[in-house]
């Protein structure tokens, strides 16, 4: 697992053993967008839904996530473009 | 691209009180410049000049449906973010909140500099953890009875063994179901009761997570910093208590779920 630099690391929770699963610390990337998207999307990763975003001065504008889903869906297996985009990303906010 | 001559928009990352100078120094943003600042009314934005060729309306409804692009600037958008947070209080906004100049960034600050306060406050010292519950692996016996119907030759007696075989399964998998709700509404109240501020956000959707077994909640908890270690022994305790469900805590995170400032709206009616 190659570490990322542009994520700064997370602080450790005291460390959760037993059925708790997934070291928060190494979450793997694709789970960690979905996590992400969840909050930074405001509202969360609906299936079928939109999101809102505010762009422009306030103007309000509906965004389809079916692409995404459906990207994501792509995604099982090897995740080449998640883990390239996490890489781009790393090596962007790293550098 | 050119930077000196395409239009610029400015994105914002997160609001906060003061921002030392040099603090950001080392940050890249969501468009690989740098990190700045704009001040009003004692708040401080975090921003980035972006340019509008990819971050403009038409572009960001474009962009914003290519997962790689959407990934790529939800990471470097929460690095900022997560970065900033480990030293100060910060209300972050939502990814793809671009303003066309600083007089918006302006007019934000001081239009909602009392919401701004307000979520400040409420952040303060706390930090965001997340919890999610998955429905437990069901029984091994579910899934290792069921194998490939008709694989076998059936006669009368083997088809009889065989319905029963599945009825036994069907009640097993709706024990289990009915064990993973009533765990899941334990841990709900166990978490809710604990957090200064408590959210559910939707399950994720199976194509989302990932996993096989779906997800029950998807809980969002506000915590005291000093309080972070207890409730991560809380959280070991539920799992173990629990084994019809399986949890997954992440963490922390700046306080996305719990600084959203009011609906922002069109008419950014002045207070």
């Amino acid at each position: 697992m190659t570490s990322q630099p542009g994520m700064p690391a997370r602080r450790a929770a005291a460390p959760v053993a037993g059925r708790v699963v997934r070291d928060p610390e190494v979450p793997g990337p694709r789970l960690a967008l979905v996590d992400l998207l969840d909050r930074v999307l405001a509202g969360g990763v609906v299936v079928t839904g939109e999101i809102v975003l505010s762009i422009a001065d306030i103007d309000l504008v509906a965004v389809s996530l079916r692409a995404l889903v459906t990207s994501v869906s792509a995604l099982d297996g090897p995740v080449p473009v998640a883990q390239q985009a996490a890489q781009r990303t790393a090596q962007q906010a790293g550098s | 691209m050119n930077a000196m001559t395409d239009p610029q928009g400015i994105w914002v990352y997160a609001v906060a009180e003061a921002v030392p100078d040099g603090s950001l120094g080392e940050l890249t943003g969501v468009s690989g410049g740098p990190v700045a600042t704009v001040a009003a009314a004692g708040l401080t934005a975090v921003t980035e000049q972006v340019p509008l060729a990819e971050f403009s309306e038409a572009a960001l409804q474009r962009n914003l449906e290519d997962l790689g692009w959407l990934e790529e600037k939800a990471r470097a958008h929460h690095a900022v973010i997560d970065a900033v947070a480990q030293r100060q209080p910060l209300v972050p906004m939502r990814l793809a909140t671009v303003y066309h100049g600083e007089a918006g960034v302006t007019g934000l600050l001081t239009g909602r500099s009392r919401d701004f306060r307000a979520l400040l406050d409420r952040i303060r010292g706390r930090r965001e953890w997340g919890v999610k519950a998955y429905a437990a692996q069901p029984a091994a016996a579910a899934d290792g009875l069921a194998g490939p119907a008709g694989a076998a030759k059936p006669s009368a007696g083997a088809g009889t063994a065989y319905l029963n075989r599945r009825r036994h399964e069907r009640s097993a998998q709706e024990e289990a179901r009915q064990a993973a709700m009533t765990s899941t509404a334990e841990i709900h109240d166990t978490l809710a009761g604990l957090a200064m501020a408590f959210r559910l956000h939707p399950p994720q959707a199976p194509q989302l997570h990932g996993n096989k077994q779906p997800m029950l909640l998807n809980a969002a908890c506000l915590l005291d910093d000093e309080r972070a270690g207890e409730f991560a022994a809380v959280v070991r305790s539920l799992a173990a208590d629990h084994p019809a469900v399986r949890l997954e805590l992440t963490g922390p995170w700046p306080p996305y779920s719990f600084a959203e400032l009011p609906e922002l709206t069109p008419a950014g009616d002045p207070a």
